[in-house]
């Protein structure tokens, strides 16, 4: 039981709080955000300015009653929130949030901001998160209702249709960094252009930043893809037949995946913690604020765009972000190629 | 021992899930059974100093298949597969055919008790020839597909084609253009 051993605990209890906490400040942020762009509030009652809001969400959903439809299959009922909140959960253990750090000299040797930092790191994200389906195809399935039928079906083949240009966007940032570890991907991006222009992946590829965000937003179910759960057509979709704790974890698992789809892209475009002014030590500053910024734009992005129709969602994945995504994944590797022969 | 433990564990769980895929009535918790199957698989393969190969096995496998596995058996969604067994009409029934069905189940049988007593005769694995850190890189194992093993790749790659244009001209109807 050494120190290094004990902050090393320390720093994956703290991500696994930070998680919890970003999916009840995000519940927060998404009703404020909303009220401020119609002109209104958002809630205000509990605690200064609504700040307690998340906490009277939660209390509410656990006083309420657990429901199981008649003919629900009932394992599959159970697991299948547990599923999805476990794979959000896990998708992030390899995202590091922070530069090495002694702890202002408390340690020997520096120690890394983040749950576990292995060589093939991005694949893992991206393996875990495609995990996270599951959980939405089996509560549709097991839930023994049309509705639920429906979002689970939309949701694989949604969920299947944009992992692809999601996949192909990533290894374009792969291909300019030279390595699959996100920790060495964050470091090839310090330093600056001409004294001032910060060396972030986005601007070497902004055809890829922007298809990393639109198949983020359809991997995430958010609107205006959030066709699993399309209101006007399926009730509430894949949640329908669920209440209580249950019912929580859907929304938890999708805020979680959201954070870490902000903090990934954070990591390989917007440079991580690096930027300007802070000293490295506090780099984690730089990475929140990035973070925070994303999440920002998606909320601003679901209030302000309609749904799409679900037969426009599949044309547009397949016969213009795909295509896309592999043209400028193949044009990144021939320049990386004649720029480093 | 903690690997040895591991090792057990994980081939326990793998055999025992994909003898479920079989034993199950319910297509669903079969499809379910053989991801878990493949996730044991994935925990081998990280076991073997290859964690590429178990990452690149939950994406393809586990990520993708799986899911479109799901999709269509949710797309039907039979609670239950027919009981074929009871079936004495089914054209898989005919004597011919079930005797055909066993000689090839005794071939497999013959073929597996020779290549597990042949293992023990190769002195050195595959995997243990290279330092086992180079081999599970990404570079060597893209390195080594694309030259030595190009024309398996390669062919691998045509045959899948080959297969989507097939999938793709017997879904087409009549007359679609």
């Amino acid at each position: 039981m050494d120190l290094r051993f004990l902050i090393q605990l320390a720093i994956i209890g703290f991500t696994f709080f930070m998680l919890i906490n970003a999916s009840a400040l995000l519940v927060l942020a998404e009703r404020k955000i909303m009220g401020f762009m119609q002109q209104r509030y958002g809630p205000y009652l509990v605690g200064p300015h609504g700040l307690l809001q998340p906490l009277a969400d939660i209390l509410k959903l656990l006083m309420k009653e657990e429901l199981r439809p008649k003919g629900a299959d009932k394992w599959l009922f159970t697991l299948a929130p547990i599923l999805s909140v476990t794979a959000a959960f896990a998708a992030f253990a390899t995202v590091p949030w922070g530069a090495e750090t002694t702890f202002f000299g408390l340690l020997d040797e520096p120690v890394s901001l983040g749950v576990a930092d292995i060589n093939v790191g991005v694949l893992v994200i991206f393996a875990l998160t495609s995990m996270g389906v599951y959980g939405i195809v089996l509560a549709g399935w097991s839930s023994n209702s049309k509705y639920s039928l429906m979002g689970g079906l939309r949701a694989s083949a949604q969920m299947i249709s944009y992992e692809l240009s999601y996949a192909t966007a990533l290894a374009a940032v792969i291909l300019l960094a030279g390595s699959l570890s996100l920790r060495e991907v964050v470091d090839s991006q310090a330093g600056t252009w001409l004294g001032f222009i910060p060396q972030w992946y986005v601007f070497l590829q902004p055809v890829g930043f922007i298809i990393y965000m639109i198949a983020g937003v359809a991997e995430t179910n958010r609107a205006p893809f959030d066709f699993p759960e399309a209101e006007q057509e399926l009730v509430a979709g894949y949640n329908t037949e669920y209440s209580s704790v249950r019912f929580a974890l859907f929304p938890q698992a999708e805020y979680i995946n959201m954070t870490t789809m902000s903090a990934v892209a954070t990591d390989l475009y917007l440079g991580g913690w690096h930027g300007p002014l802070l000293p490295p030590e506090y780099g984690w500053i730089w990475f929140l604020l990035k973070v925070g910024a994303i999440l920002f734009a998606y909320i601003w992005v679901r209030w302000t765009l309609p749904r799409y129709r679900y037969d426009q969602l599949m044309q547009f994945g397949w016969k213009w972000l795909f295509p896309a995504a592999v043209i400028n994944l193949v044009v990144t590797a021939a320049l990386v190629l004649y720029f480093n022969a | 021992m903690p690997e040895t433990l591991i090792f057990w564990g994980l081939s326990g769980v793998a055999i025992l899930t994909s003898a479920l895929v079989i034993g199950q009535r319910n297509p669903m918790y079969s499809v379910l059974m053989l991801i878990a199957s493949f996730g044991a698989l994935a925990g081998l393969y990280i076991q073997l100093d290859a964690p590429f190969v178990a990452v690149a096995q939950i994406i393809i496998y586990a990520g993708a298949i799986m899911v479109l596995f799901l999709f269509v058996v949710m797309l039907l969604n039979a609670p239950q597969e027919d009981a074929a067994e009871w079936d004495r009409t089914h054209p898989l029934r005919q004597p011919g055919i079930m005797r055909f069905g066993a000689l090839l189940a005794l071939l497999l049988v013959i073929q597996l008790t020779w290549a597990l007593l042949r293992v023990n005769g190769v002195d050195v694995p595959v995997g243990a020839q290279g330092d086992p850190e180079a081999l599970g890189s990404v570079r060597t194992l893209g390195r080594i597909l694309f030259t030595d093993y190009v024309f398996a790749f390669e062919a691998t790659s045509i045959l899948i084609l080959v297969a989507m244009v097939g999938a793709v001209v017997l879904a087409r109807r009549e007359g679609d253009r």
